[in-house]
């Protein structure tokens, strides 16, 4: 008996195990990036707060679920129909009935708490304009037209940098977005950062990041915004330091001989050789899922790194 | 009889027994002034919407799940024009958007509302509360004659040029305000005044309701008598009547910056296709959303209170025993009620409304949970000690525990604002609300279709096509929907036509397979509840006046009930969920059966278990 118990114990422990391997992220580079049925991989600061948040909901609503399912099933069976039985004639019971509401009441309210102080992180401070990246984005239909302040580190100038569906941050660092959208709602949506934002016509939403793991990212929208929201896809490289540095200054040289074209290119932009050492390339294939007619003016770059130096 | 000492007098009825002449066709079935016949008139105008509306949730979730590939001829893949499908037949996706806009709408506002509403608010009402029928029956008659053509313009948005709406349920501007936003012109005007047509009918029923409940109530039914039904068809009249008027509000506003150039909802610097609109400016899309949801959320509640009535009744019945905690149930149906108007924000956590709001939402939302989970603490109590019998709608008061506390726990997760931001727009808000309207409202919508056929009808469903049904459908309800959660959390938006175009979502492709074959047996199981429904009609058992030996008025006049509902307005005696009782032998009693002098002292919601008291052969 003894052993039939021990030997079913470690049948469910292997089963367990096995499971909970499949789910479990794993981060080795032999496994494709995304192959889990379940939380995408966290590569934001905030990131891990909300998904402790989301495990604490997960274990109290399952811990409840449990308690509720287990009873209805036991009542169901127990207290199924029989001739000679009737059933107990009562009405209530009060203390039960406080029971059963403070008891809720307070876990949510522990909820409450605990969900605020995450809350407040992530929406109260923004970071500084001098300790960011700061980066205006104007979604429209179906893009993600993106501007950076370029050299004179002022928007609405002509050397701002545009791309379309390219954003480029460096790791570590707070990424401050400013958005407005030019025609409908959208919502910039990056699944590994845990948060999303709505981009509204007519007002400045903003949201900031700070990205703690490089590599490319898919920028999702997540308000239904017409025809081609499907479809409108764009591309987050999160870079090291260097490389976004190096990524800036040649998108700055970029500009500065379109704004100068006969002259020399603009003495501050130091490093073509850094340019290239990045490992720069073109690849035209990505931008185009992002689909409906591009360039809104001249000023759109589309710079696609491989990234295979930041993974 | 001696009506003085021991009844507790409320107001006095209006009996007025007055010869009918004959009634032509149309004055019977048609125009019908009673207020059972035009419940039954909702219930098949209602069932229809309920099959278009499922058949667009199959269409799009072809599409989610083949992306791409045509449809099949079951999902009406040879019968759909060309505006609709593309060329290999696949759908086009103009016409998604347009699906799960409309799938939505047909769903919300022309089924489950008018099923829940229409159907139990008319029928039940004047039944259980003992009165001919409603206070205004012309009134009544001019509801459903509304409710009607509106469902009909509705459909008749799909046929007209750029087809129907494809804004989404929510319809938020600027997408819903302009048409060179979405390509759709008179079909979303349309859209708008459907339902401004719609919200008519459901105010001047929620006024029939109210009054009626507060002025009609038979001699002895008090509101503490009353079945807890009644109690949430109330709260639910009080609801609309309340939050209708912001919806009108919301969409004549947009239907006004569509058509006559106001600026509502379109802000200055608006622009379409990078060119900036003439005569644009002023406007704030984030008014809509606000006037939305305050409709919005307390219309959520409309859809849920109706379930939750019938099932405790389906629940107290079936296990032969009073409902556990009558006040509580009553007053916790008041409360979500009123804290349903303060938690509307929950909606635009991320919309870009001040995140100082997002606390308070969150806090309000948080504590709107209470209220709901005693109700589910309250129904097992019912079902503890019980004497369970499992009809056909008892298995579905069952599943309606089990569905809305899924349903209702999985919104604690989108109540915290963190958490929100990443689920917000996502297949876990999909699943949520899909469990405590569809596993929740529907299943208490089958449930008491079935418990109250043999009333509207004098017959029978036949048992075993209901078991069929029930467990077809829970099985296939479990297998569609939780695996929605799973997409929400891998991070699968919403409304898009294609999840392959992100590599973050293919991988994910394998649940929506999976889903979409659930959904389409979960569609097609439907057939057999409603061949049940049509063939029990001419073939089912014939039924007594009470085959349930249920308590409530309705179960004391022949089935089906006739025109008038009662010979002589009936005297009430005691609480509606008096099963069980120690004063008598049969597990029932009736509200309208005196039982000696104890009868009058069993106060509802007694905390105490009332004592054996003279004999009378009761025992436990």
């Amino acid at each position: 008996m003894v052993n039939a118990i021990r030997r079913t114990g470690m049948v469910l422990m292997l089963a367990l195990a096995s499971v909970s391997t499949m789910l479990a992220q794993d981060s080795t580079a032999t496994k494709p990036r995304y192959d889990t049925w379940w939380l995408p991989e966290a590569n934001s600061t905030v990131a891990g707060p909300i998904d402790d948040l989301f495990y604490l909901i997960l274990w109290i609503t399952t811990a409840v679920f449990l308690i509720v399912f287990g009873a209805l099933i036991a009542f169901i069976i127990k207290y199924r129909y029989r001739e000679d039985r009737r059933a107990v004639y009562t009405h209530g019971n009060n203390r039960l009935e406080v029971a059963w509401t403070v008891i809720p009441a307070l876990i949510l309210v522990f909820l409450a708490i605990m969900s605020q102080s995450v809350w407040s992180d992530i929406k109260m401070d923004a970071p500084g304009a001098d300790t960011s990246v700061v980066i205006d984005l104007r979604p429209r239909q179906f893009q993600w037209d993106i501007r950076y302040a370029g050299a004179d580190g002022k928007f609405e100038t002509p050397d701002d940098i545009s791309t379309t569906n390219q954003m480029h941050v460096p790791i570590n660092k707070a990424v401050l977005l400013n958005m407005t959208a030019q025609d409908v709602i959208h919502s910039f949506f990056v699944p590994e950062f845990r948060m999303k934002q709505d981009a509204v016509p007519g007002m400045v939403t903003r949201y900031w990041f700070t990205a703690t793991k490089a590599g490319q990212y898919e920028i999702a929208c997540a308000e239904l915004c017409g025809l081609g929201h499907y479809r409108m896809r764009g591309f987050l490289t999160v870079h090291t330091q260097e490389d976004f540095d190096a990524w800036y200054a040649a998108e700055m040289a970029k500009k500065a001989a379109q704004l100068n074209p006969p002259a020399a290119a603009a003495p501050t932009a130091p490093t073509d050789t850094a340019a290239t050492a990045a490992g720069d390339t073109t690849a035209a294939a990505a931008s185009g899922a992002a689909g409906a007619g591009s360039a809104a003016g001249a000023d759109t770059t589309a710079a696609v790194d491989t990234a295979a130096t930041s993974r | 009889m001696d009506a003085t000492t021991h009844v507790i007098d409320t107001h006095p009825t209006i009996e007025h027994h007055h010869a009918h002449p004959k009634l032509t066709f149309v004055q019977k079935y048609l125009f019908s002034l009673d207020h059972k016949v035009i419940g039954i008139q909702f219930m098949f105008a209602a069932l229809l919407f309920l099959l278009i509306g499922g058949i667009l949730a199959l269409i799009l979730r072809w599409q989610l799940a083949y992306p791409g590939e045509a449809l099949p001829w079951y999902l009406l893949g040879g019968v759909l024009p060309e505006t609709m499908l593309a060329s290999n037949g696949a759908l086009l996706p103009e016409f998604y958007n347009t699906a799960f806009t409309m799938h939505a709408t047909f769903m919300i506002f022309f089924a489950a509302m008018p099923l829940l509403i229409g159907v139990f608010g008319n029928f039940l009402i004047p039944l259980q509360i003992g009165a001919r029928d409603m206070a205004f029956p012309v009134m009544n008659m001019l509801s459903f004659w509304i409710a009607l053509p509106a469902g009909m313009l509705m459909v008749a948005s799909f046929f007209v040029e750029g087809g129907a709406a494809a804004s989404g349920w929510t319809g938020y501007p600027t997408l819903s305000a302009h048409e060179g936003f979405t390509g759709v012109g008179l079909g979303m005007n349309l859209w708008l005044v459907s339902l401004l047509v719609l919200g008519v009918s459901s105010v001047l029923g929620a006024i029939n309701y109210i009054t009626t409940i507060i002025n009609m109530r038979a001699p002895g039914m008090t509101m503490f008598r009353m079945p807890l039904t009644v109690w949430s068809l109330f709260v639910t009249a009080i609801l609309l009547l309340l939050a209708l008027p912001v919806l009108t509000a919301a969409l004549v506003m947009l239907l006004m910056d569509r058509s006559i150039g106001t600026n509502f909802f379109l802000p200055t610097g608006l622009l379409m296709a990078g060119t900036p609109l003439d005569n644009v400016g002023g406007g704030q899309p984030l008014l809509y959303q606000h006037l939305f949801w305050f409709f919005g959320h307390p219309e959520v509640y409309i859809l849920v209170l109706p379930g939750m009535g019938i099932a405790s009744e389906l629940l107290s019945t079936f296990s032969r025993k009073p409902i556990f905690g009558y006040r509580a149930m009553v007053f916790s149906m008041i409360g979500i009620a009123f804290l349903s108007w303060i938690v509307w924000g929950h909606h635009m956590f991320q919309s870009g409304m001040n995140p100082v709001l997002g606390t308070t939402f969150m806090i309000s939302t948080m504590v709107i949970a209470v209220p709901s989970a005693i109700k589910v603490f309250n129904w097992l109590g019912t079902i503890w000690g019980g004497n369970i019998r499992f009809t056909v709608p008892m298995l579905y008061a069952l599943a309606f525990i089990a569905m809305f506390t899924i349903g209702g726990l999985s919104g604690i997760f989108m109540a915290s604002t963190p958490v929100d931001a990443f689920i917000h727009d996502t297949y876990f808000i999909v699943a949520h609300f899909h469990y405590v309207i569809f596993g929740g409202s529907l299943f208490a919508i089958f449930g008491g279709i079935t418990f109250w056929y043999p009333k509207m009808f004098g017959r029978m469903m036949n048992p075993t096509l209901g078991k069929i049904h029930f467990w077809l459908s829970f099985i296939a309800f479990n297998c569609t929907f939780f695996p929605m959660h799973i997409l929400g959390i891998g991070g699968h938006m919403r409304r898009i036509y294609d999840p392959t175009v992100y590599t973050h979502l293919q991988h994910m492709q394998p649940i929506n397979e999976f889903i979409t074959i659930s959904a389409i047996v979960l569609g097609f199981s439907q057939i057999i509840f409603l061949f049940n429904l049509l063939y029990s009609l001419v073939r089912g058992e014939r039924a007594s006046a009470n085959p349930w030996q249920a308590n409530t008025l309705e179960w004391t006049i022949p089935s089906p009930a006739g025109h008038g509902n009662f010979d002589d307005i009936p005297t009430v005696y005691h609480g509606p969920h008096e099963y069980s009782s120690p004063l008598v032998t049969e597990d029932y009693l009736p509200q309208t059966r005196r039982v000696g002098e104890d009868a009058v002292s069993l106060a509802v919601g007694d905390a105490r278990a009332v004592p054996v008291a003279n004999g009378n052969g009761a025992h436990h």
